[in-house]
């Protein structure tokens, strides 16, 4: 549990952090160090300097409008899950914020450095596919964003690029709009508290009927995936419990994911067990 | 009437602790301190071609890097317990021709710093030439299995066997039914939160070695390290065992780094620290468990139980640890009688090495074994019979009337009243009404399950002329010791070690009561080899029952001698006086205002000025306490558990645990034990597995992938408790430390059986997890 050697150097801003990722082609952003020193200290990440971005406070923060929601990247789980804003305006993520590990990790570890991280068992990746959040970046050459449906590229792998930072997340301001429900369901590790399958469910009602279905499952594929044919199949549908049921039976996300605790096969069973729930749970919401 | 013991009095040590305040030896800092760091196999059976250490000593700050050539002068490691026609292989501090498990040790270094250390680590080359593997107990002892050790063969170390044989087959013979399982018990990491530590530090001049270790045992450490590892005479040898943040069995072994870290020490000069990471510590440490057994009851007709027999195979990792061949000997097949009258028992076991971690004592070590034995077999019987649980149980329990019991298995047990215990544990949990409430859920389709457990323990070990006559090397007595100060203050000296058990708290409540003066007068001791010459430890849950008793014995002594001094200047004769244990004076009977406070008495010994012809002064007085038999505390556990039937998730909803630990020095560290206990074999029931893959791998080698339980896991505990003290000790304690582990695992396997039983489900091995029990159901729907 001893990294390698690895230099230090401390933020003053975005820009100052591009500039040192850009000088030093092995550097790392260090934010809560949730994810990146544990890796470190088991030398599976071997970065050569650390830039640390936690104390620049423009980075960290709940700003809720009437649409949407902006995140800053450095918020961490606890504030995500305690945001009175949030369970108002997007209930869904501190809800699952809540269910993130513990709560000393939930104090340290940050949004923005879970969603960089791209942890295929990570419970926020999953969340913002569901979401359709927007990830607002800077680098170089300024500042761009990225569509959550086009942030995740493979285990461990997104859209970011060496010299660019995260700064913030926008999700839009759900809970704000009539007939919308949403819910998070994980099926926890019991060693590492990871995702071993979580899926998120939104739901949009019209005339008591589905307008529009959501259902991304994470922890059964590289990233976390849309269960299309299940979306499709309640849309304009009553949510009844025998057309929920009908509709997460549809459940056709091939599970690549597997380890000794749980096969593919288990997961993907699950993934179809939790998808009925959690649209259950969504509609209820979106009803009431 | 006692005014400490039997109060709930809060851990005098907790606000160190939890402050985070410990002195743990990862704290310790020594002027001019090098580091150490093991390179260890990756493999779990290999060849030892080369090793290559040029580049690693070529690191700046590499201050030496060591081979098993260089430690040569270093003994093997030794066994401590060695049961009839044992065959002990060889184990070297540092492997030299073939590495065993992944984890075993080829090289170290000593470095500026834990960073470069491990730098070095990853320089040094070792060219191995991979073998075949075995990892399972049975299959190491079938014919074309790879062989750990070439003196070793069928990797079989010991065979043992214990019982009425021609009782059992004849129980077998005459059986109305007979019930069988195949049951593994699977392996366990330890997993104490303090991982070990090492620092050594040698004094060139007075030819001293002081080394500060994380041990239960450190006296006995000390004398096996002196007697078999590194030949620094014991005198000279000082161990340091300070604030231990538990132990569970795994910091009783002596190990190859409390040899290697003194070792290094003195080689280069400086003092020496090593500190185990969490994964050095999952690949390093002793595990637990880890049996593959065949069992089978004999019943009669009415659900008599006639006879029970055993067959196990004991998994003992690669070497044979300090006391591992006691485990599944003497610790578990003694216990196969369980609380039944069983007049046919024969157990046989075969203890085996194979490629994985060695294995020793861990929390109950090996009465949880033979508790789980018993449980699952008594449960699917009564299934069988059609008889509840609790009845059948009931009817094959000793009756009180017939204490002492002799058992087929070599135990006697003292004294018990099991009905009793069963009583209020039915009345606790409201035993019909889980059954009703059961019967509801099933209408429903829900799987809804209770579970009971009914276990004995045989705790306290060890008469030391027991031990002998069994295979100890050792006699397994206790050191207590009281120095009495002229100011009345008192030091006792305990060769007890606490690691989370609360010495402090127990043992000076037990000895401000003896002398009748306040616990605030009373310190507790130990740990230093210095101070506590000799001491055997904590382990098996001997610590009050032991070692506490030896400070009674010692309190005893000096309430003797006070008596002497007050009889002289109060000028009565010795038997018209009394020791007011309250007050703490003595006084004339019939005049109470005659009378010598202890502080005075205390004070008289050392000025000596007027003491009775021919008394020594001072007041210190020592005891070396050898049990008279083991204790045997009991319980009955009952459990509600719910089964998600989609997805096989089990959540426990109500936990109900009723032990009978004898008499209660601290209700609040009993309540602690227990529950900390119930939640660890509730562990093994439900997560927790030791597992390797069959190259012999340990994929559970973190605690991203070991499942230790969490405190979210479980419902409110609801404890209990009758009192039978135990007959044989001063104290009638019988204790605590494993009770809760040993009946929580077959309570909570079955309760998951009974909610899985309208599904026909019979059997299903640990830890039972969602997908397992998924599967399970999915064969049978």
């Amino acid at each position: 549990m001893y990294s390698n050697n690895v230099d230090y150097y401390r933020a003053t801003s975005v820009a100052d952090a591009v500039k040192m990722l850009q000088k030093n082609k092995g550097a790392k952003l260090l934010a809560g160090g949730h994810s990146l020193v544990p890796a470190m200290k088991l030398r599976v990440a071997q970065p050569t300097m650390l830039v640390d971005i936690g104390r620049i406070k423009s980075l960290s923060g709940i700003k809720a409008g009437k649409k949407e929601v902006k995140i800053g990247a450095l918020t961490t789980h606890a504030t995500v899950a305690a945001s009175a804003e949030l369970k108002t305006a997007c209930p869904i993520l501190s809800e699952a914020a809540a269910l993130i590990a513990d709560q000393q990790v939930r104090n340290r570890g940050t949004m923005g450095g879970s969603l960089a991280n791209a942890d295929p068992a990570a419970d926020y990746p999953t969340l913002m596919l569901a979401l359709d959040a927007t990830f607002t970046i800077t680098g170089s050459k300024g500042e761009r964003e990225v569509e959550a449906n086009k942030f995740f590229k493979d285990l461990f792998t997104t859209a970011l690029k060496s010299d660019e930072v995260l700064t913030s997340i926008t999700v839009p301001a759900y809970g704000n709009m009539p007939g919308m429900g949403g819910a998070y369901l994980k099926h926890r590790h019991p060693a590492s508290s990871y995702a071993v399958v979580g899926v998120a469910a939104m739901i949009g009602l019209m005339d008591g009927k589905v307008a529009r279905a959501v259902v991304v499952v994470g922890g059964i594929t590289g990233n976390p995936m849309h269960a299309v044919a299940v979306e499709s199949a309640l849309a304009g549908l009553e949510p009844t419990e025998a057309n929920i049921a009908a509709a997460a039976d549809k459940m056709d996300i091939e599970a690549t994911m597997g380890d000794s605790y749980a096969s593919s096969e288990y997961r993907a069973h699950l993934a179809k067990v939790m998808a009925k729930r959690a649209l259950t749970l969504a509609a209820q919401r979106a009803g009431g | 009437m006692s005014k400490y013991v039997g109060a709930s009095m809060k851990r005098r040590e907790d606000p160190r602790f939890i402050q985070g305040r410990g002195s743990y030896v990862a704290n310790l800092k020594l002027p001019n301190m090098a580091y150490l760091a093991i390179k260890r196999s990756p493999y779990a059976h290999a060849k030892i071609k080369s090793i290559k250490t040029d580049k690693a000593k070529k690191l700046p700050g590499v201050v030496g890097v060591f081979t098993g050539a260089d430690t040569s002068d270093v003994g093997m490691l030794p066994s401590g317990w060695n049961v009839p026609g044992i065959k002990v292989p060889a184990n070297r501090v540092l492997q030299t021709d073939k590495v065993r498990h992944v984890g075993d040790r080829v090289a170290m270094v000593v470095a500026e710093d834990p960073y470069i250390a491990q730098d070095a680590l990853d320089l040094i080359e070792v060219d191995y030439e991979p073998l075949p593997a075995v990892t399972d107990a049975k299959k190491a002892t079938e014919a074309g299995a790879p062989q750990v050790h070439d003196d070793v063969p069928n990797n079989t170390s010991y065979t043992w066997a214990l019982g009425d044989k021609e009782a059992c087959d004849k129980a077998f013979a005459e059986a109305d039914k007979v019930v069988e399982l195949d049951l593994i018990n699977q392996r366990l990491i330890a997993t104490a939160i303090e991982p070990r530590a090492a620092v050594a530090q040698w004094d060139a001049f007075k030819e001293e070695m002081t080394l500060w270790t994380t041990s239960q045992n450190p006296n006995l450490t000390r004398v096996v390290l002196s007697a078999f590892l590194i030949g620094i005479p014991e005198h000279k040898l000082r161990l340091i065992s300070p604030d231990v943040g538990g132990g569970f069995g795994s910091k009783i072994p002596t190990y190859p780094e409390e040899a290697l870290v003194p070792w290094a020490a003195r080689k280069v000069g400086r003092p020496v620290k090593w500190v185990a990471t969490r994964s050095e510590s999952a690949m390093s440490d002793t595990q637990g468990r880890d049996h593959v057994t065949h069992c089978k009851l004999a019943l009669r007709k009415d659900g008599t139980i006639t006879g029970l027999h055993v067959a196990t195979w004991a998994n003992n990792g690669a070497y044979i640890s300090l006391v591992a061949s006691l485990i599944p000997t003497a610790f578990y097949v003694t216990l196969l009688s369980g609380l039944y009258k069983i007049p046919g028992i024969y157990g046989e076991v075969w203890g085996t090495l194979t490629n994985t971690v060695w294995v020793d004592a861990y929390r109950g070590a090996g009465r949880p074994e033979a508790a789980y034995v018993v449980e699952r077999l008594v449960d699917a019987a009564a299934r069988e019979m059609k008889m509840d649980p609790i009845e059948f149980r009931r009817k094959n329990f000793i009756p009180a009337s017939e204490f002492p019991y002799q058992t087929p298995v070599a135990l006697q047990y003292d004294s018990g009243n099991y009905a009793g215990v069963m009583d209020k544990a039915v009345e606790l949990s409201g035993y019909s009404a889980l059954r009703a409430a059961q019967a509801e859920a099933r209408k429903k389709g829900r799987l809804v399950g209770v579970g009971i457990a009914a276990c004995i323990e045989a705790s306290g070990p060890v008469p030391s002329k027991v031990a002998g006559a069994l295979g100890g090397v050792t006699g397994f007595w206790e050191s207590g010791g009281l120095r009495v100060h002229a100011t009345g203050k008192v030091t006792a000296l305990t060769g007890s070690h606490s690691h989370g058990q609360g010495h402090e708290t127990t043992f000076a409540q037990i000895v401000a009561d003896e002398l009748g003066i306040s616990i605030d007068d009373v310190d507790i001791v130990h740990g230093d080899t210095a101070v506590i010459t000799n001491g055997m430890g904590t382990y098996g849950s001997r610590s009050t029952s032991v070692g506490g008793s030896a400070l009674v014995r010692s309190a005893e002594k000096v309430r003797a001698k006070m008596m002497k001094i007050a009889a002289h200047q109060l000028e009565a004769p010795l038997d018209e006086l009394i020791y007011d244990k309250e007050q703490g004076k003595v006084y004339v009977k019939g005049v109470p205002s005659k009378a010598k406070a202890f502080g005075e008495l205390a004070f008289a010994a050392y000025t000596a000025h007027n003491l009775p012809e021919g008394l020594e002064p001072g007041l210190e007085e020592d005891t070396y306490y050898d049990p008279a038999n083991f204790t045997y505390p009991n319980s009955v556990h009952i459990a509600q558990v719910e089964i998600d039937r989609d997805t096989g998730e089990v959540t426990i909803q109500k936990y109900v645990a009723v032990d009978d630990v004898g008499k209660v020095i601290n209700p609040l560290i009993v309540e602690g034990q227990v529950t900390g206990g119930v939640a660890q074999g509730v562990g093994q029931a439900l997560w927790e597995h030791g597992k390797y893959d069959e190259n012999g791998q340990l994929i559970s080698a973190n605690l991203l992938e070991y499942a230790m339980p969490h405190a979210h896991q479980f419902p409110p505990l609801q404890t209990g408790r009758t009192e039978t003290p135990s007959p044989h000790n001063p104290l009638g304690v019988k204790g605590v430390g494993e009770m809760g582990t040993i009946a929580s695992t077959p309570t909570i396997v079955n309760a998951v059986l009974d909610a899985l039983a309208p599904l026909g489900i019979r059997h299903l091995d640990m830890p039972l997890t969602p997908e397992k029990i998924w599967r399970a159901m999915q064969a049978k729907s």
